[in-house]
Parts: C-alpha cells; sequence; structure tokens
C-alpha cells in the first residue's frame, strides 16, 4: 500500500515537473524564434543600405548635387572611357523640393483645419463620414490618384504637365496621413488644459490658435514630416502629371524632374545605371533624416 | 425647501430657481435658489453625482460646454443676468480653478499668470504685466518660491505649487467671484493646507465659491454650506449651523457618513 502511494507520488512529480521544462522549453523557443525573425528583418535593412552604400558611392561627389543628370551620349562616352558618368542629379533634387514643398503648402491647411475639426466634433456623424473618407482616401493607389489629376489639372488648367499638376497629386496622397496624425496629436490633450483657456474668458478660436496648436505643435510637425517622408518617394502618380525635365525649373505650370522620376529614368537607359544607385542612397539617406527628426521631435513631446 | 436665503449679509451671486438638463429629463440641476454672501466662502457639498459640479460650472456657464444642455433660471452677478452677458466678459469677472493643477505647458510660469490677458490678445506696458504678475503671485504666497524661476515653465513646479499658479492666474484678471471645484483632491495634506489658509486669506478681496468632497475641509474654511442631493439644493445654511444642527434627515445621514 505504501509502495503504491510512494510510486504514485513519485509520477506525480515527474508530471508535474516534466511539465514545467515543457514550459521553460516552449518559452525559449518563442523567445528565440522573435529574435531569430528580427534579427532578418534588420539585416534585410542593413543589406538594403549596404548594397546601395556600396554600389553608389563612388557616384556621389560634389558635381552629384550642383549639375543635372547627363544625357544618355554623354554617359555611355564617359562610360566606355572607363570615366566616372559625368553631371549629377540637381534637376531631381530641386524639382522633388519644389514639388513636395508646394505639396506640403496645399495640404497642410487643409489637413490640419480638417484634423481640428474632427478633434473637436468627433461624436458629430458628419465627421464621422468625413473620417471614413479619409480612410478610403489613404487606401486609394497612388497611381489612380495620379490619373486623376492628369485628367482635372494637366487636361483642363495646365493644358501640359507641370509642377502644379504634380503637387496636386502630393497633396492628395498628404492629405489623410496630416488630418489623422493632427487629430491624434490633438486627442492627447487633457481637456482640463482647454477649460483652463475658456474658463479665462479665451474666445474658442484663440483657444484653437493659442493653446490647442502650440501645444500639440511637435506632434503636428512629426505627423507633417512623416507624410513628406512617405510622398518623397512616390514615383507613380508624378509620372502622369509632371512626366520629368532634363533641366531645372521653377515655372509652376512647365513639367518638372524629381528624384524617384529620375531613377526610372537611369533604370530604363542601360548607359546610366550606375546613376541609379547614386540617386536612391540619396532619396533613402534623406528620408532616413527626416524620419530621425521626426522621431526627435516626438521625443521632446511634453505629455 | 429649496427657497433658502440663509444670510441677510451682502449678497454678490444670486441663483434663481435655475435647473440644468442634460439630453431632455436627465436633471443635474433641480430648481435650485440661493444667494452667495460676498467676501465669503460657499461649501458645496454633497455624494458623486448630485450636481454640484454642474451647479459651481453654472455660475461662469462653463456647463455649457457639455453636449445637449439646456438651463432655466438666472444667476444674477450684482443686479446682471449672467445668460444675458458675454460669456468672455463673464469668465473675467467669475474666474476658476480646476480639481487638477492645468497650467499651460508651453508656456513659463510667468505667462502662465497673465495668460488670460496674453491669449486674448491684450497688450500691456511690461511694467503692469510685471505688477500683475507680482500680486497675483503673492497673492497665492508662491512669490517667494519662484520669484528666480519667472521664465521656466509652470510644469516644473510641485503639484501643489501649480495649484497655486493656477490660482494666481485666476486672481489676474481681478475677478469678482472665484469658483474652485475641488481644488486639493489631487494633493498632499500639506499643499491642502496651503491653499486652505490661501482661501481664508483671498476671501478678504474676493467671493469663493468652493465644490468639495472633504466634508472637513468644508468645515474648517467655509462660511456657508450648501448640501446638495439628487440635483436638489437640500440645505443652505452658516456652515456652523449646518454641521451642528442639520435640519434635514438626508444632510445628517451625509455628514454623519451614512452615506456618500
Amino acid at each position: 500500500m505504501d509502495q503504491t502511494n510512494i510510486l504514485i507520488e513519485k509520477k506525480e512529480k515527474e508530471v508535474l515537473v516534466d511539465h514545467f521544462t515543457g514550459r521553460k522549453y516552449k518559452d525559449r523557443l518563442f523567445l528565440s524564434a522573435v529574435i531569430f525573425f528580427s534579427l532578418i528583418t534588420i539585416s534585410f535593412v542593413f543589406l538594403i543600405i549596404g548594397a546601395m552604400v556600396l554600389k553608389g558611392y563612388h557616384q556621389i561627389n560634389w558635381s552629384f548635387f550642383t549639375q543635372v543628370a547627363p544625357d544618355t551620349f554623354t554617359a555611355m562616352m564617359a562610360k566606355s572611357s572607363g570615366q566616372l558618368i559625368p553631371g549629377g542629379i540637381v534637376n531631381g533634387i530641386t524639382g522633388s523640393l519644389y514639388l513636395v514643398g508646394l505639396a506640403s503648402l496645399i495640404a497642410i491647411p487643409f489637413g490640419v483645419l480638417i484634423g481640428i475639426y474632427l478633434y473637436e466634433n468627433s461624436k458629430k456623424r458628419y465627421a464621422a463620414v468625413i473620417r471614413d473618407i479619409t480612410d478610403v482616401l489613404q487606401g486609394v493607389p497612388s497611381i489612380v490618384v495620379g490619373l486623376i489629376v492628369y485628367l482635372w489639372v494637366v487636361v483642363h488648367i495646365t493644358h501640359g504637365y507641370s509642377v502644379l499638376a504634380g503637387s496636386v497629386a502630393l497633396s492628395i496622397m498628404m492629405l489623410p496621413l496630416i488630418i489623422r496624425s493632427t487629430e491624434e496629436s490633438l486627442k492627447m490633450i487633457p481637456d482640463t488644459l482647454k477649460e483652463a483657456a475658456i474658463a479665462l474668458g479665451t474666445p474658442y478660436y484663440k483657444v484653437i490658435l493659442r493653446v490647442l496648436i502650440p501645444t500639440s505643435f511637435s506632434g503636428l510637425v512629426t505627423g507633417i514630416l512623416l507624410a513628406v517622408s512617405r510622398i518623397l518617394g512616390e514615383t507613380a502618380p508624378l509620372m502622369l502629371t509632371t512626366l520629368g525635365n532634363p533641366a531645372i525649373n521653377w515655372n509652376i505650370t512647365k513639367p518638372v524632374s524629381a528624384v524617384p522620376l529620375l531613377i526610372w529614368q537611369f533604370y530604363n537607359d542601360p548607359n546610366m545605371v550606375d546613376l541609379i544607385w547614386s540617386s536612391t542612397l540619396f532619396l533613402m539617406g534623406f528620408v532616413l533624416i527626416l524620419n530621425l527628426l521626426s522621431k526627435w521631435i516626438a521625443a521632446k513631446r511634453r505629455f | 425647501m429649496n427657497e433658502i436665503n440663509t444670510t441677510t449679509k451682502p449678497s454678490i451671486l444670486s441663483i434663481e430657481d435655475l435647473s440644468i438638463a442634460y439630453d431632455i429629463d436627465k436633471y443635474a440641476v433641480r430648481n435650485v435658489s440661493a444667494k452667495i454672501e460676498k467676501n465669503a466662502i460657499t461649501a458645496i457639498m454633497g455624494p458623486s453625482g448630485c450636481g454640484k459640479t454642474t451647479l459651481l460650472r453654472a455660475i461662469n456657464r462653463m456647463h455649457e460646454l457639455y453636449p445637449n444642455i439646456s438651463t432655466k433660471g438666472q444667476i444674477k452677478l450684482y443686479d446682471e443676468n449672467i445668460y444675458d452677458m458675454s460669456t468672455i466678459k463673464l469668465r473675467r469677472k467669475i474666474g476658476m480653478v480646476f480639481q487638477r493643477p492645468n497650467p499651460f505647458p508651453t508656456l513659463s510660469i510667468y505667462e502662465n499668470v497673465i495668460a488670460g490677458y496674453k491669449l486674448n490678445g491684450i497688450h500691456m506696458k511690461r511694467s503692469e504685466r510685471d505688477e500683475i504678475v507680482e500680486t497675483s503671485l503673492r497673492d497665492v504666497t508662491l512669490w517667494d518660491e519662484v520669484k528666480n524661476s519667472l521664465h521656466k515653465k509652470g510644469t516644473f513646479l510641485s503639484g501643489g505649487q501649480q495649484q497655486r499658479l493656477c490660482v494666481a492666474r485666476a486672481l489676474a484678471f481681478k475677478p469678482d467671484v472665484i469658483l474652485l471645484d475641488e481644488p486639493t483632491s489631487a494633493l498632499d495634506p500639506v499643499s491642502t493646507a496651503k491653499i486652505e489658509d490661501l482661501l481664508v486669506e483671498l476671501k478678504k478681496q474676493y467671493t469663493i465659491v468652493l465644490v468639495t468632497h472633504n466634508m472637513s475641509q468644508a468645515a474648517r474654511i467655509s462660511d456657508n454650506s450648501m448640501f446638495m442631493y439628487l440635483g436638489e439644493l437640500i440645505e443652505y445654511e452658516d456652515t456652523k449651523t449646518i454641521f451642528t444642527k442639520p435640519k434635514d434627515p438626508r444632510t445628517e445621514g451625509y455628514l454623519t457618513g451614512k452615506f456618500g
């Protein structure tokens, strides 16, 4: 009797121990799987950046930032004599800055105002509809945006590819991002702060301008910077709206180049393949800096 | 029962048959009439949800920020119905301090005190501004603690100091009445004592209306006390009477801790 009892107890203990070691084992397995997959993801990022740096760094020099893209003949001549391709991408850089700047000028006021409206009237049905439409807009493929802007602006307003058309397309892509980030960063402000301002006899528009916006400023800027870095690499809508330009252009009704457009152009020209890598490196670096900048500003947020 | 005029002393505010409803028939405040004594501390007590905060907010029309609110009756500041005044003008005459200290995080201590002027774009000479800041901060006994760091952010102060800064901000307009909505519920005992001393000092210049959950606080510092229950004003007497000889059994029940 005693013997069997002891045996049973022993058996139970073993099962218990087994159970625990089993859990521990599973825990370790899970942890190593998580680490393994995150390492793979990270290594891809580093591989991409590494490939770009290795292939692109020797093209990055002073003329890369000061000269326009070469024509295919010059590139071919340089290539056949074993030299670096002369010229740079300054038409793309200025064009990108022009397009993104103008797109921001259009999208920021609209986006911030709509964001404020959604925050203020979050429970109204009209606001809910706008919020849903914003989500839909965010899901519209960029080529579709490009096509619509082509029909509206290129065909009817500027009668040809233009900076204006490109900026309108990019601003449509920026809008939902800015609207949502504005609403979210305003939501983070405690209501008591708004009440404090109202209780001081402040008219409502001044509460918005002098309390809500300054308090959520870092959040607003972060959202805008992320939206900018998102559209910097957009190519498809630009192909249909601003096409590209071998020279620097500041005329709003004329076509302009952009860095992603140049990359596409270099890709299609076997003589200029080398310029792809330096251009992608530049674009990637620029987006990375914007991302880091927005992270830094977000970290300075006070609450 | 609701027509209680306890005092023959000079009054500054007179609440006349005030009812406030959320939605259509959910009354937060029901047929309240009372006169608020000038240069005194009036405490509003009652269990949670009895309408005391709504009543307090009605005095400077902050309750209108709630959605679907309807208000009947009137409140007179001296002889003027506040519901006929512009909210902007009214809120400069009747200041408010909230439950949690809420200085503006983007502004310095100095700017927080004159925030009322700054936010409204009222321009003043530098000397005028300095004077308002100094007297307001002295009034709340914060001047000596912050005079060397006036241009630091207000959020660096301790909770109690922040709350005194908020009182100073309300004082900067030289209002007639100051409303306080449980001003010490987020503070430690030492800071609470400081605020209480401050309020007793301030009633020489201002009229104070205070919502409090803390009965002993009402007993310590108030001159008159209201007891509200389910939106109705049950009893309104001078504090000594209400705490020693409450007339209504509900008041007695609340004060002895039978409910609340």
